[in-house]
């Protein structure tokens, strides 16, 4: 126990500050975050990750706006495991036929009002997998997308950015 | 001599038609048998306890051929491929299942992609293809338009059933409830104790083989680093080094030690990633977040040195894209000193705590002689007891000149796959440093042709899973006819079935993670 105290004690607060990837635009967005978080999402924003057929490199980087760097928490964004809580769909890959009509049912089963954000080349277009007779393609081919965040994969950043810009926009 | 090259030639005598005229590299063997004697090639190979590396089929009709059926075995640093043909119009050939298991999963593949049957295997169902796909769409078959949408019809899909009083089920997924890729699980429990578990993937098939076929073979590099993305480098050296045998290419000295630097901090990334969600799992927080923002530490070095954090499209054919200085040397060997003592020190907490000693331990057991049946490659392999990797047995350069401990446990439990990890991670920095001291001066690319027509070429890659396996095969024009990939997860999920049994339910999590294995490079 003494080894896991010393260890936190030693490591600190690492949270870094969201620094803006794409242009002043979004610096705005962050600063609003907070506020559109705070009155729109009750100081809380839900998110259901759904993998609709990515190759798994865009799920890293998920996984990494939760390491405590860039520690998603802080403004409020948590990760929920079931599409009934949430307030917001994280949508990844170019939708495979054999997960279509999962995403469909995953988009059904949200309740309203829901955002849904498209991550990746892949969730923005079909990227590199385009379309074919087992690839949809984009994810706004099955479901309406609110928000795209380019990148093979994103950076943390850039879908953080990408987060807060689909809170603030509405 | 060769070892299988023998044991099939004394078992099939004139019947084994051995030549290596169109196989690279000229390392790998390659055989071809009739028809009928197919499972007796593999009987041959069981005798001397080969392992089934893959299974696989080409459509060769453009060659006038009908198809071509291949199965890869491995003994020691040995490959075997042996081939056998099946006419167009009686797509069929005799099953291997019996023999060895993985062969199970493969020629379900090969009925459901490719349209070819392996007579008297057990199960009829299809594999990846999903039962409302039309039943006569192959798309691994050149008549087949791959551009197309398909139609859906109706179809079910018959899982396992068990019954009997107390006796109830579990399915799960295909979406799951972590942030992680889809696939279905059903289970059969009593009580908390799992009966059977059944996988059914397939639910991230994006056509990839067939996608290759479209491509140039200079862009296959891009397709194969997107296979799974977190095993990028591994799987776009794997297409490289399969291309490169193929056209004689000789990757200048540099690149190749390039290339293991890419793949050990790879393995360290991810290794290190896993540590800490097999540690959450059980319940243990506080080492998720320490292991991920060391792993982060190593993403941004990354994204610093070489311009993305996962190193994607770094690895291309006839070198890599990019190089590293002495500063970039002295970056990373500050990182790994940092990251070195770190982790060490969490190591220490990870051993000496007992309540997570109570979860790991015994829990999800796959015993050496599973493992070996399932012919296990990799991480899961290592942890119960079989010595398989391919930097030490089939050493691709540089590691032809670099000494690697490979760690062997025997437990096979879920500790022993972390504790694998924890030893692969040490080692790696150990190999990186040594990398760094030794890496020599010159360029990094040459170029590569194009290959010549009918012709096949084979790599085997350690990835930070396991053994990656590449085979191509160039058509009448040159161009692109089959890419057949094999990501350790093929075989390596069947092992995850075997090592649930008897656990209880709660502990599948924490077994699934510390077998960690891709859906994607199993979907293809
Ligand atoms: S965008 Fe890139 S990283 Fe994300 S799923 Fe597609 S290929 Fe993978």
């Amino acid at each position: 126990m003494i080894r896991i105290l010393k260890q936190i004690f030693r490591t600190g607060i690492v949270t870094e500050p969201l620094l803006p990837e794409v242009d002043a635009e979004i610096q705005e967005v962050g600063a609003r975050l907070k506020e559109a978080v705070g009155k729109r999402f009750s100081r809380s924003l839900t998110i259901r990750q759904v993998d609709a057929g990515s190759c798994n490199g865009c799920e890293l980087e998920i996984h990494a706006i939760n390491n405590p760097i860039y520690n998603c928490e802080r403004f409020g964004i948590h990760f929920t495991a079931s599409p009934r809580f949430a307030d917001m769909l994280l949508v990844t890959g170019p939708v495979t036929r054999n997960m279509e009509i999962a995403l469909r049912r995953t988009y059904n089963a949200t309740p309203h009002p829901k955002l849904v954000v498209a991550v990746g080349d892949c969730g923005c277009n079909g990227g590199i997998f385009g379309e074919s007779y087992a690839s949809i393609g984009g994810i706004n081919k099955v479901i309406p997308v609110d928000v795209v965040i380019p990148g093979c994969p994103p950076t943390p950043a850039a879908i953080l950015n990408g987060i807060l810009r689909a809170v603030g926009n509405r | 001599m060769s070892v299988l090259l023998d044991a099939i030639k004394a078992f099939l005598g004139t019947d084994a038609g051995c030549d290596d005229r169109c196989q690279y590299p000229s390392s790998t063997m390659f055989c071809s048998v009739p028809r009928v004697k197919f499972a007796d090639a593999a009987k041959a190979m069981k005798k001397v306890h080969a392992l089934l590396v893959a299974e696989w089929a080409a459509d060769e009709t453009p060659f006038n051929r009908g198809f071509g059926i291949y199965a890869c075995y491995r003994w020691g640093a040995e490959y075997l491929i042996v081939k056998t043909e099946a006419p167009f119009d009686d797509p069929a050939f005799p099953t291997l299942t019996k023999k060895f298991l993985p062969a199970y999963r493969f020629e379900r593949q090969i009925k459901s992609l490719m349209g070819v049957t392996a007579a008297g295997h057990p199960d009829s169902r299809p594999w990846i293809k999903f039962e409302d796909w039309p039943e006569d769409a192959w798309p691994l078959r050149k008549s087949f338009d791959a551009s197309k949408p398909m139609p859906r019809v109706y179809g079910k899909y018959k899982f396992v059933k068990a019954e009997g009083e107390g006796v109830y089920e579990i399915p799960v997924g295909p979406v799951h409830a972590g942030i992680i890729e889809p696939g279905h699980f059903r289970f059969q429990a009593v009580g908390e104790d799992i009966l059977n578990l059944e996988e059914r993937l397939g639910y991230v098939h994006k056509g990839i083989e067939k996608k290759f076929e479209s491509l140039a073979w200079k862009d296959g590099s891009r397709l194969a680093g997107r296979v799974s993305g977190d095993t990028t480098a591994a799987h776009s050296l794997g297409y490289c080094m399969a291309l490169e045998s193929m056209t004689g290419c000789r990757v200048p000295e540099r690149a190749q030690w390039m290339r293991a630097l890419f793949l050990e901090r790879e393995r360290i990334a991810n290794h290190l990633g896993d540590l800490g969600a097999i540690c959450n799992d059980a319940a243990f927080a506080f080492m998720l977040y320490q292991m991920s923002r060391l792993r982060e530490i190593m993403l941004r070095t990354n994204h610093k040195l070489f311009g993305h954090r996962f190193m994607m499209d770094r690895i291309i054919p006839g070198g890599v894209a990019v190089d590293i200085d002495a500063n970039g040397k002295e970056i990373i060997l500050a990182e790994l000193k940092k990251i070195a003592k770190e982790f060490n020190r969490l190591v220490t907490i990870y051993d000496q705590n007992s309540s997570l000693e109570d979860r790991v331990r015994d829990a999800g057991i796959l015993v050496p002689d599973k493992a070996r049946r399932l012919c296990q490659v990799g991480i899961v392999a290592r942890a119960s007891g079989l010595n398989l990797d391919c930097r030490t047995q089939n050493p691709f350069p540089p590691y032809d000149r670099i000494k690697v401990n490979v760690p062997v446990l025997i437990s096979g439990d879920v500790h022993a796959r972390a504790w694998v990890r924890v030893e692969e991670v040490r080692e790696s920095i150990r190999i990186i440093r040594e990398i760094l001291n030794t890496l020599p001066s010159g360029g990094i690319l040459s170029d590569v042709g194009d290959p010549a027509p009918d012709t096949y070429g084979f790599s085997a890659v350690e990835g930070w899973r396991g053994e990656i396996i590449y085979w191509l095969q160039s058509g009448p024009k040159g161009e692109i006819n089959r890419c057949m990939v094999r990501d350790p997860s093929s075989v390596n999920w069947l092992g995850l079935e075997q090592a649930v049994l008897g656990n209880i339910v709660p502990d599948f999590p924490l077994c699934n993670k510390s077998f960690n294995q891709s859906y994607s490079g199993n979907d293809l």
